[in-house]
């Protein structure tokens, strides 16, 4: 067993310095690209939000690859992420004139923010056994998208103005701003996002989950998602460890929200971007690139957030074959006779790629 | 090495896919093929291809015009339809000797009606060299893509993204009328024909073009005297059952329902009214038009139903028949608002064009600056007013004109 346990950890930092490495030099490569001139806009605009996906999945991979709970409500996460940093970049913005310290700020907000209301939800979901969390986190990313969409904030000289469902009751003087305004959300946000920020975000949250998992935390959190009996009987708090993983799991998010809501000029609660849908899209970069695989997360949301972009050139078709290239991917990663097959290739690959070092 | 071998195949087949794409520098593709480094190397290979090194640079023998809107998802119905009638439009100034002796090249691109996407669409537009750009169909994609004309300085002329929000950059136009525009012009109306007293509105409170007319709709009804009895939202997600809404407007008496909504939910609500015996005036806005075109919809029922459009397919002047006709031998539908809109749109485009005396060789941002200029100066008969003006706020000014529907087709008022 020991042995074993030893083994892992070998791995495990392997992996881990893999998987940090490709980051930095995916980084590097692109700064060159983009300094030299040589990358298209699609692919200059790409990249924040190629971030925001990964940031998510990595959050999302830790509930479902490590804590074992199915979570279906993430982009509910991200969505308290990036409204509550949206309003405080906006609260802000003409008290703070540095991006940088305003990032910051909005950022802690958004993070917070994201990481309380998993708090919240965690604690009466994570007592029970079964697939609640997936109920309660689903009904969890509609309710906050229908709330933010009744929501209306405004600031004026009088101080500030709420109100909800009625947008009509605020009366604003001239000078007046609109914090968040019903179903129009937050608009005139500063473009405080950049490449580099979200590589750096991405780097955080890598440490944070590596260091999690690998800790004597992370070894009760696996320890539960193995078996719970077990687990419980070895004096393991089940609540609080898989609290803990919950929350972190949505702090990440919300950092993902962060970086969305500040590349882009408005931010809205519509299905398409904090609905359903969302949900299920980064549960799919998590399946897709391995559950409990961080690397295989990144590479997963960055391939399938680049896919439907260049195939552009393809019109109409685009959106059928990116459907067709997801279900292809799910089968060869998943379905048993593709693994058998792939064992077998893998056999050979590494075969032959011994003979080539030798 | 599973793992490693799957994202090794993965990325070939990312690879493969985008081969057809070209511009690749190739230089990334050779790297070893070898785990993490491979899926790294591979992802750079992916931003990498695709990568037009000149982007931007016009060739100076044609205007390119780029459109932005959703083709697919649920709002797909309206961006098809601007593209459709972009191409008409294009095809037709080609056809007539093009822009100040120049071609015209058009390109659309969708965006499922979604802000991030709709800025890669923008993107992509700029990569393939797009001068100016007409679009986009949705209000929040607009407000993210205005964001990203304003800072490039490209001239941007949207057919119907109808909120304030669009056009606080200069560079920004509007074909439609604002939301606030509707809202008080449909209070106005109805007082001013003494329609009724007693009003109720059912809007969809998770839409930024509903909620933003009927805002304003209630706040002129207050100046009017009409008094709003009930004010019924509904969401995206609840959208196809109005029978609440319904009964709390009958029991108040309304004997108006304002309708600032899209006429699919619309024809949901005339259907489930009927069905309650409640026959109250319905008054809807310009999302209204294309209710008769709604499959299994019983068209009696929309008999009697006011709306305030710019545009009505059957309006017997020569050039609406002429685009009618055209629209309908090319696509088989009766176009709607947003397709004359966008009729609209690229001949304001031309107009702008003209009045400015631009050249396709000129830059985009030199582009936008003297159309910008331009667009004050104009005067543009379209299909959906005679007489278009624009203030450099980017409103447009023109006449509203209420519909009402009699005998199964829309008859002026």
């Amino acid at each position: 067993m020991a042995k074993l346990n030893l083994k892992s950890i070998k791995k495990s930092t392997r992996d881990q310095f893999i998987t940090i490495a490709m980051v930095i030099v995916v980084y590097i490569i692109v700064q060159i690209l983009v300094a030299t001139g040589s990358m298209s806009s699609l692919m200059q605009g790409l990249l924040v939000p190629m971030c925001t996906y990964s940031i998510v999945a990595i959050g999302l991979n830790l509930c479902v690859g490590y804590l074992g709970e199915l979570s279906i409500g993430h982009a509910g996460f991200m969505c308290v992420g990036a409204f509550s940093s949206a309003f405080v970049t906006k609260l802000l913005e003409g008290t703070i004139t540095n991006g940088i310290v305003l990032f910051l700020i909005a950022l802690c907000a958004g993070v917070l923010m994201a990481a309380l209301f998993g708090f919240l939800i965690g604690i009466p979901v994570l007592r029970l056994r079964g697939d609640y969390l997936a109920i309660v986190t689903l009904a969890f990313g509609e309710i906050i998208k229908n709330v933010i969409n009744v929501l209306y904030i405004a600031k004026d000289t009088d101080g500030f103005h709420f109100a909800i469902s009625n947008g009509n009751a605020i009366k604003l003087s001239d000078e007046g701003m609109w914090l968040i305004n019903g179903a129009k959300g937050i608009v005139k946000i500063p473009h405080l996002s950049s490449f580099t920020a979200g590589v750096i975000l991405i780097l955080i949250a890598l440490l944070i989950v590596y260091n999690l998992v690998n800790s004597r935390s992370g070894r009760a959190i696996m320890a539960i998602r193995d078996n719970r009996i077990a687990a419980e009987s070895v004096g393991i708090n089940i609540t609080k460890f898989k609290l803990m993983a919950f929350t972190i799991s949505a702090a990440i998010a919300g950092a993902g929200g962060v970086l969305y809501a500040h590349n882009l000029s408005t931010v809205t609660a519509t299905p398409a971007n904090f609905g359903y849908n969302m949900s299920i899209m980064i549960l799919v970069f998590v399946v897709l690139g391995g559950m409990g695989s961080f690397r295989g997360s990144i590479i997963a949301a960055v391939l399938l957030t680049l896919l439907p972009e260049v195939l552009r050139g393809l019109a109409d078709y685009r959106m059928l074959i990116y459907s067709i290239v997801l279900i292809a991917m799910m089968l060869f990663n998943w379905a048993p006779k593709c693994i058998e097959w792939r064992q077998k290739l893998g056999v050979k690959f590494r075969r032959n790629a011994k003979k080539e070092a030798v | 090495m599973k793992k490693a071998l799957s994202v090794v195949v993965t990325a070939a087949m990312m690879t493969t896919l985008m081969a057809g794409c070209g511009d690749s520098n190739g230089d990334a593709q050779s790297a070893p093929a070898a785990d993490g480094a491979a899926a790294g190397t591979e992802s750079a290979a992916a931003s990498d291809a695709g990568a037009a090194s000149d982007a931007g640079a016009a060739d100076g023998t044609t205007f390119k015009i780029g459109g932005i809107g959703p083709t697919t998802g649920d709002a797909a119905i309206y961006g098809t339809a601007v593209m459709n009638a972009a191409q008409i439009a294009v095809d037709e100034i080609n056809a007539a000797g093009g822009i100040n002796g120049y071609q015209v090249e058009f390109k659309f691109e969708d965006d499922q009606s979604d802000a991030e996407k709709s800025v890669n669409a923008y993107n992509s537009l700029k990569d393939w060299g797009m001068q100016m750009l007409m679009g986009t169909v949705t209000t929040t994609p607009c407000v993210a893509v205005a964001d990203m004309t304003a800072a490039d300085g490209m001239f941007q002329l949207t057919p119907s993204a109808s909120s304030t929000d669009v056009i606080v950059n200069d560079n920004v136009f509007q074909a439609c009328f604002t939301d606030p525009n509707q809202g008080t012009a449909s209070a106005q109306y109805i007082a001013e024909n003494g329609l009724a007293t007693k009003v109720a509105v059912i809007y969809d409170s998770s839409s930024v073009y509903s909620s933003g007319i009927e805002a304003t709709f209630v706040e002129e009804a207050a100046n009017q005297g009409i008094e709003i009895v009930a004010e019924e939202a509904f969401t995206a997600d609840s959208k196809t059952d109005f029978s609440t809404q319904l009964q709390k407007a009958q029991s108040a008496g309304a004997e108006l329902v304002f309708l600032p909504i899209y006429y699919t939910e619309a024809s949901i609500i005339l259907t489930q009214a009927d069905g309650m015996g409640y026959e109250p005036t319905f008054f809807g806005v310009d999302g209204m038009d294309g209710i008769l075109g709604v499959e299994n919809f019983n068209t009696e029922l929309a008999e009697g139903v006011m709306l305030l459009t710019p545009f009505a397919a059957d309006a017997d002047d020569e050039a609406t028949q002429a685009f009618v006709s055209k629209y309908q031998e090319l696509y088989g539908d009766v176009p709607n608002q947003f397709a004359a809109d966008a009729y609209d749109a690229i001949y304001i485009i031309k107009a702008a064009a003209e009045q400015a005396g631009v050249t396709p060789d000129m830059s985009a941002a030199d582009l936008g600056a003297a159309l910008s200029g331009a667009m004050t100066s104009i005067s543009v008969d379209g299909l959906t007013g005679e007489g278009m003006t624009w203030q450099a706020t980017g409103e447009v000014s023109k006449a509203p004109k209420a519909v009402v529907i009699k005998d199964g087709a829309y008859a002026a008022m």
